[in-house]
């Protein structure tokens, strides 16, 4: 193997390849990101549509495949294969660049996302001020989307979006600088801003950041967990494309595979500020109790929770196939479930397999793997329970209207994130 | 190009357009339209919050609302120009294609009406079906209203817990006469078809079925803060000000008028029943929703007596094969689940009616919406419409 694969592999500490100066595996990071990313909000588009629709007393999509799971396959080929439509009177160019500001500002935050120590593209030292810095740039591709369309529903919307944003970031960056504060209080005594280092410092201090001064981290969670709704434009903060009022909103006058890269960044801007929240104030890659239940009897359980979730999956899988109608109709679709099942469960023997294997293994590489794997699987867990909550909010609210977002951004989230952070502050000095 | 035909439609539609616009104070329109500070913005007819194809001209400034214009007509069926075109008879099915969501309604006030001209009665049976039915009917529209005003304001999931549960009552008119939106249920001098077997039950399955359904709306809707804040002094408006519109219905109770057909001049069978007349205050969306809320309780409250003390015997009256009224006029009116829906009949003692005239309580309803969004948001303008409950197929006949 040539030097400048191995030698990442081979160096003792966990690093990220950005920090190691490996631009190949970086690269290769990146790529399996993407394409995780891809996958998920393919997933989430699935999900979303079934949850929804069971939130709603109706089944969701059952047609494309079994319980609709080629779906998001069917949709993203008829977006594909429609028509692209720009508008004579719109900003061509501008029109044509607008959706790719939002997916671009959407997926460049993912270098720095921390799935684990070393699990990440880079670890930066100003990690999560790049971070809020460039998903802030993603409502740059929506106002600009509704200025080129040249119509007026699109820029009642951009402006509406601007409007919001300006009134959240605020909220939002006080809440995260109060989390930023607590990282000081570790053994170093000295805060960080890299994603990585504010994941080491809950785990330094042996608690995840949300519980910690009770109820001050809780405080600055649920402002920020509010501002990223507002952020992301989901509802109830959905006035930027509120369907009822604009028809749609922003992107009105998109169609096809533009539209879809809205919903690509849109969806993918929604794990991404989910992985904030994650690595701030929920231990971000930390299993749950890891300095309760620190026994390594206790890390080779926790271990087999990657596998034991794909094979509870699989056996959900596996009841659907049996719980299919007899009728030959469901034949083809019984075959495509059990199949589908069948691989849900190898990928959860394989699992399991790694799970026992890593713990008895003596190679650094194959352990390192293993704790990759446990790393990335509580991350994207805790990820997953911010999805299934943002479509729940979608499920329940009526939807905000523009000035009432307004107010509640300046006259209630600010000034309780303020207080917040000087509480913080203050409690902080107390304590050191 | 220019023939003489040609030039005169041209002028006719501009002439048209302007005064549509007249009273928006419209600016010079060379101006481009993104340098104005005003905003001239077209919503509808093809808009998802317009109920149908109601366009609304919007004046804004920013997401300020100055002022509007309904344009519509896009519907126009000419359901009254074809009554004349029509025996008696054959038109009672075209009412039910006015506010299609409550068709018994229709059909009821135009039999009572023709009936009236005749001077004939229904006899007891038919009246207390006549109450069951349009009282099932309210509910339904009731719940069709709910589901999409909630939706108008951003909340999904209603929409379709009220069409799952309207779903009974479209059950029971499908079993009793075979349809489920347009029923034609009634016929002039009684019902078109006695009851069935079971009906009685599943009616009386229905009220016990529906009850915890509208605590299960509310728990959703009426204490939510969202919902509070969407609602709450949205859309205001003044008994004075209905009374002025000729505004009524629901929208004229929650501003405090206690006016309601149903005790203010009986007919059918409502003078029997004890129900109450939910009165709001402020006369804003909020007490709309309430007072619309507590209608369809009182319903309940109507159907539940109703079908407990529903009399045996005939179900049609004494009319003749051929329906002849004698020369007059009448104007009836009844409480649609909308408002006052009337019947204004003139018979020159023929088999057809003369002329006929609807008063459609959503066309008259919806004067109101200019008054009640001036000065508000846009979203505020969705919300009103909602409120409003209008019918395009009602407005536009």
């Amino acid at each position: 193997m040539p030097n400048f694969i191995m030698s990442y592999l081979n160096s003792k500490d966990a690093i990220t390849p950005g920090a190691a100066g490996s631009q190949f595996w970086a690269l290769i990071y990146v790529f399996i990101i993407f394409a995780g990313v891809s996958v998920a909000v393919m997933a989430m588009n699935w999900l979303e549509r079934k949850a929804l629709a069971h939130f709603q007393v109706r089944l969701g999509p059952m047609r494309v495949g079994p319980h609709g799971l080629l779906q998001p396959f069917a949709d993203a080929l008829k977006l594909m294969l429609k028509e692209d439509i720009i508008p004579a009177e719109a900003d061509q160019f501008v029109f044509w660049v607008a959706p790719l500001i939002g997916l671009l500002a959407a997926f460049i935050v993912y270098t720095v996302i921390p799935f684990g120590p070393s699990q990440a593209v880079s670890d930066m030292n100003i990690g999560i001020l790049f971070m809020l810095g460039v998903s802030s740039l993603g409502v740059l591709g929506i106002v600009v989307a509704g200025w080129a369309s040249n119509s007026h529903y699109p820029l009642i919307g951009a402006l509406r979006s601007s409007a919001q944003m300006v009134s959240y970031e605020v909220a939002m960056g006080l809440a995260v600088v109060s989390a930023i504060l607590m990282t000081s209080l570790n053994e170093k005594g000295t805060g960080t801003l890299s994603m990585i280092g504010i994941v080491q410092a809950q785990q330094q201090q042996g608690v995840w950041f949300i519980f910690k001064f009770f109820p001050l981290g809780l405080l600055a969670f649920v402002i920020f967990a509010i501002a990223m709704i507002a952020e992301t434009n989901r509802a109830p903060f959905d006035m930027a494309e509120a369907e009822s009022e604009l028809t749609a909103g922003y992107h009105t006058e998109y169609s096809g595979l533009r539209w879809s890269l809205f919903m690509l960044a849109e969806y993918a801007a929604m794990i991404a500020v989910s992985s904030i929240a994650v690595a701030l104030w929920l231990g971000g890659w930390m299993r749950p109790f890891p300095n309760l239940l620190h026994a390594p009897a206790w890390d080779f359980i926790f271990s087999l929770f990657p596998g034991l979730t794909f094979l509870g999956l699989a056996a959900i899988a596996f009841i659907g196939t049996a719980r299919m109608p007899a009728h030959s109709f469901f034949k083809i679709q019984r075959i495509g479930l059990a199949v589908f099942a069948a691989l849900l469960g190898f990928l959860a023997l394989l699992l399991l397999v790694i799970a026992v294997a890593g713990r008895s293994a003596d190679t650094s590489l194959a352990a390192r793997f293993n704790e990759g794997i446990d790393y990335v699987y509580w991350f994207v867990l805790k990820v997953a329970v911010f999805m299934y909550l943002f479509i729940w909010y979608r499920a329940t609210w009526p939807r905000y209207r523009f000035d009432q977002l307004m107010k509640i951004g300046w006259k209630v989230m600010l000034p309780i994130s303020l207080g917040v952070l000087v509480v913080t502050a203050i409690v902080g000095v107390i304590v050191s | 190009m220019s023939s003489p035909t040609n030039d005169r439609t041209n002028d006719r539609t501009n002439d048209a357009s302007n005064r549509a616009l007249s009273h928006l104070d419209l600016e010079t329109p060379e101006k481009p339209y993104l340098d104005s500070n005003e905003l001239i913005i077209n919503m509808g007819p093809q808009h998802p919050a317009t109920h149908g194809v109601l366009r609304v001209i919007l004046k804004l400034d920013g997401e300020k609302v100055l002022g509007t214009e309904c344009v519509i007509g896009y519907l126009h069926r000419g359901v009254e120009k074809i009554a004349e075109n029509r025996t008696y008879t054959m038109f009672n099915p075209y009412v039910d294609r006015m506010d299609y969501v409550a068709a018994v309604s229709n059909g009821l006030g135009y039999c009572e009406a023709v009936e009236k001209l005749m001077n004939v009665e229904a006899p007891a049976r038919a009246k207390y079906i006549r109450v069951i039915l349009t009282e099932l009917n309210r509910i339904a529209s009731h719940q069709l209203w709910l589901g999409t005003h909630a939706l108008d304001i951003g909340a999904m999931t209603p929409l379709f817990y009220t069409f799952r549960d309207r779903e009974e009552v479209l059950k029971i008119f499908e079993k009793y006469c075979g349809a489920r939106l347009t029923t034609h249920a009634f016929r002039i001098g009684g019902c078109q078809y006695e009851t069935y077997a079971g009906f009685e039950k599943d009616v009386k399955n229905f009220l016990t079925f529906f009850l915890p359904k509208i605590d299960e709306y509310e728990a959703l809707l009426t204490t939510n803060r969202i919902w509070l804040e969407r609602t709450k002094n949205v859309g205001v408006i003044s008994g004075a000000d209905c009374i002025a519109l000729g505004v009524t219905g629901p929208v004229l109770r929650a501003s405090g008028v206690k006016w309601d057909l149903r005790k203010a001049q009986p007919y059918a069978a409502y003078s029997e029943f004890d129900f109450e007349i939910p009165v709001g205050t402020n006369g804003d969306t909020y007490d709309r929703y309430l007072v619309r809320m507590q209608e369809m309780r009182q319903s309940l409250r109507i159907i539940e007596q109703a079908v407990n003390r529903i009399p045996e015997g005939p179900i049609m009256g004494k009319v003749p094969k051929v329906i002849k009224p004698p020369v007059g006029e009448i104007y009836h009116s009844i409480e649609a689940p909308k408002g006052e829906l009337g019947y204004f009949i003139v018979s020159d003692g023929s088999t057809q009616p003369y002329r006929v005239r609807v008063r459609p309580p959503s066309f008259v309803n919806l004067q109101a919406l200019d008054i009640m969004v001036r000065g508000l948001l846009v979203a505020d303008v969705v919300a009103v419409i909602g409120t409003l409950d209008i019918v395009l197929g009602e407005v536009d006949r």
